[in-house]
């Protein structure tokens, strides 16, 4: 029985149009997967469809061997968390109240606030370094610490899973660095997996374990930083020219686009648009 | 600059800091909602002295005050039951469409209720108050359904926009049935129309307690729902991610707000405003648990309407206005005021 998130023959989309085609994933366990790929490709569909919040039309989505649309949602939700792209917080939510709803799956109807909710609210709230914006409320805030405090949310349910939908999209270089430790951290410390879909390719080549890149529904290449962030790669999922480069910061593959223009008649650069066949 | 809250105060002893704090509100709206009762049955056309009034409330029939008295506790009863039923539906429904707007008036639901009693009583000649109240819940719940639909077509399901859309062509089309269907019958005019108005000076003690049972299983459903609304309030996506079943969360909310506004509509008729407004206030006071608001609101709403009903009583001395008239001519220049002094809340 395969254990973990595991996508079988995955076919989804949106009324007739499918966008997901007979797609087949094994998320790797305890580790930070990022799922890449152009517009449309199917990455947030892909992503809604491992969380239940869209259905398969044919094929499973299972969650340690068992189709995660016959568990129970709420013994679902303490197994697997998820951040949609663009959550919305009503109006005057105190970042406290805020996550604390999201012990809601570890309680019932007449169950009470308990002693463990508690603990889980302080320790995701630190984990975030969110205990100063407790009693804020949540509109008042950045970009930048409202994504934090979603995810503090997404910590206090704490799932081993956790699937997020562009967590970086919409903050400034800083505070997207700021969001990716975080979730290394998570990571590092609880062995929490992380599935993400991320734009950039190269904060998710240093930060991911795993990359996923996807073309048209479908899985084009998985694996390593190394075995998928190519210049063969790119030009094919993304249809662009490229160059790869070592980061020099993290040592992991980094990639810069080649458009027509500001492109310097280096020799090197000669090669790789030859190379290329341009 | 904030003070840095630490972790163990800011957590103690449950996260929602403002706890003791809402709960001497609750006890303050209920104090009022007490002395609003008291006021309500000592004036009238006729003023009661204190001791009037509680030979009144004890059974005493004896002089032609203790006797207004005893009239009027019936329909203070039904102004606090029907009040409350209004500001819970209206907070309900706020919430389940996540429409600062939604409100059982406007989502057609109360025009739905009136429809069928007035069709009940035209058509089919009812005049028993128990099929009032059968006919308004099955208007009303028959509307959700069709505005629901309505305003779940297309491809992005039930905006609240298109929801409000839907509700409030479907509250005008009702609304022109009901006269279509009263105008040609000279008959029955006149007593739909006071009903149709909005009023409890009608109240009888039996028909208003005919009205508990059902109103007892709304409060009851609404407030098993709040934890629901909760989650339902941060999105559904976000809702589903935290276990939510959605759809059975929005259907079982509304149910419990449907069997609200039905009852209360079958028997006052339709009432505006108090399902918009309540919610609102509530909101500024109570912030956005809905633990905390669907309480307030049923105080609220009962207090709201045991007002107005005070005032119809006093301005036109010695004629009434029904209340259905005065929460229109209080609600909307005061909600004109909440949205200009505070703007409404995003939900």
């Amino acid at each position: 029985m395969a254990q973990g998130l595991t996508a079988r023959a995955l076919v989804a989309g949106y009324g007739d149009a499918l966008v997901l085609d007979a797609l087949d994933l094994d998320v790797p366990q305890g580790r930070i997967t990022a799922i890449v790929g152009a517009n449309a490709c199917g990455k947030s569909t892909l992503l809604r469809a491992l969380s239940r919040l869209l259905k398969p039309k044919h094929g499973h989505v299972l969650l340690d061997g068992k189709d995660i649309h016959k568990i129970a949602p709420r013994a679902l939700a303490q197994k697997l968390g998820l951040l949609p792209q663009s959550p919305v917080a009503p109006e005057g939510i105190t970042v406290l109240d805020l996550v604390g709803r999201g012990r809601s799956p570890h309680q019932g109807v007449f169950t009470r606030w308990t002693q463990r909710d508690d603990e889980a609210v302080a320790a995701a709230l630190e984990a975030t370094k969110t205990v100063d914006l407790a009693n804020r409320a949540v509109d008042e805030l950045s970009g930048g610490q409202r994504q934090r405090v979603w995810i503090a949310m997404a910590l206090a349910q704490e799932t081993d899973l956790l699937l997020l939908d562009e967590p970086t999209t919409f903050l400034d270089i800083r505070h997207q660095v700021e969001v990716l430790d975080l979730l290394h951290d998570l990571n590092a410390a609880r062995g929490t997996t992380i599935v993400m879909v991320l734009h950039d390719l190269n904060l998710a080549a240093r930060y991911c374990d795993h990359l996923i890149a996807m073309t048209a529904g479908r899985l084009h290449a998985s694996g390593t930083s190394e075995a998928v962030l190519t210049e063969e790669t790119v030009r094919q999922v993304f249809g662009i020219g490229s160059r790869i480069v070592s980061d020099p910061v993290s040592g992991r593959p980094m990639m810069v686009p080649i458009g027509r223009h500001r492109v310097d008649t280096t020799p090197a650069q000669n090669e790789a648009m030859e190379a290329m066949g341009q | 600059m904030r003070p840095v809250t630490p972790p163990h105060q800011a957590l103690a002893p449950t996260p929602w800091r403002s706890r003791s704090l809402n709960l001497s509100g609750l006890a303050g709206a209920f104090a009022i909602l007490a002395v609003l009762c008291l006021l309500s049955v000592s004036i009238g056309t006729r003023t009661t002295s204190l001791s009037e009034i509680v030979a009144g409330l004890s059974g005493s029939n004896e002089t032609i005050a203790e006797a207004a008295v005893s009239l009027r506790v019936p329909r203070t009863l039904l102004a606090v039951l029907a009040g409350a039923a209004l500001g819970v539906a209206g907070c309900v429904m706020q919430g389940v469409t996540r429409n600062p707007l939604a409100d059982p008036g406007i989502l057609g639901v109360n025009t739905g209720a009136a429809l069928a009693v007035v069709i009940g009583i035209a058509w089919f000649g009812m005049s028993d108050p128990q099929d009032f109240l059968w006919s308004g819940i099955v208007g009303a719940g028959l509307t959700a359904v069709f505005v629901y639909t309505i305003g779940s077509l297309g491809r992005d399901g039930a905006t609240p926009l298109k929801l409000a859309l839907a509700g409030t062509a479907t509250a005008i089309t009702f609304s022109s049935l009901v006269v279509a269907i009263i105008l040609p019958r000279a008959d029955i005019a006149g007593g739909i129309q006071s009903w149709q108005i909005g009023g409890v000076g009608g109240a009888t003690l039996s028909r208003t307690l005919s009205i508990l049972p059902v109103l007892g299983a709304g409060f009851a459903i609404s407030l098993l729902s709040a934890r629901k609304l909760n989650l339902l309030a941060l999105g559904e996506d976000m809702a589903t991610g935290l276990g939510e079943r959605v759809a059975v969360a929005r259907l079982t909310a509304a149910a419990g707000a449907i069997l609200l506004c039905g009852a209360a509509t079958a028997v006052c008729g339709p009432i505006a405003f108090v399902g918009l407004v309540v919610p609102h206030v509530c909101r500024l006071l109570a912030g956005v648990d809905y633990r905390w608001l669907l309480p307030f609101s049923a105080l609220g709403g009962a207090g709201l309407l045991v007002a107005a009903d005070i005032l119809g009583r006093i301005v036109a001395r010695p004629a009434e206005i029904d209340v259905g008239i005065v929460t229109a001519l209080i609600g909307a220049p005061f909600f004109i005021w909440i949205v200009r002094a505070r703007r409404v809340r995003a939900l």
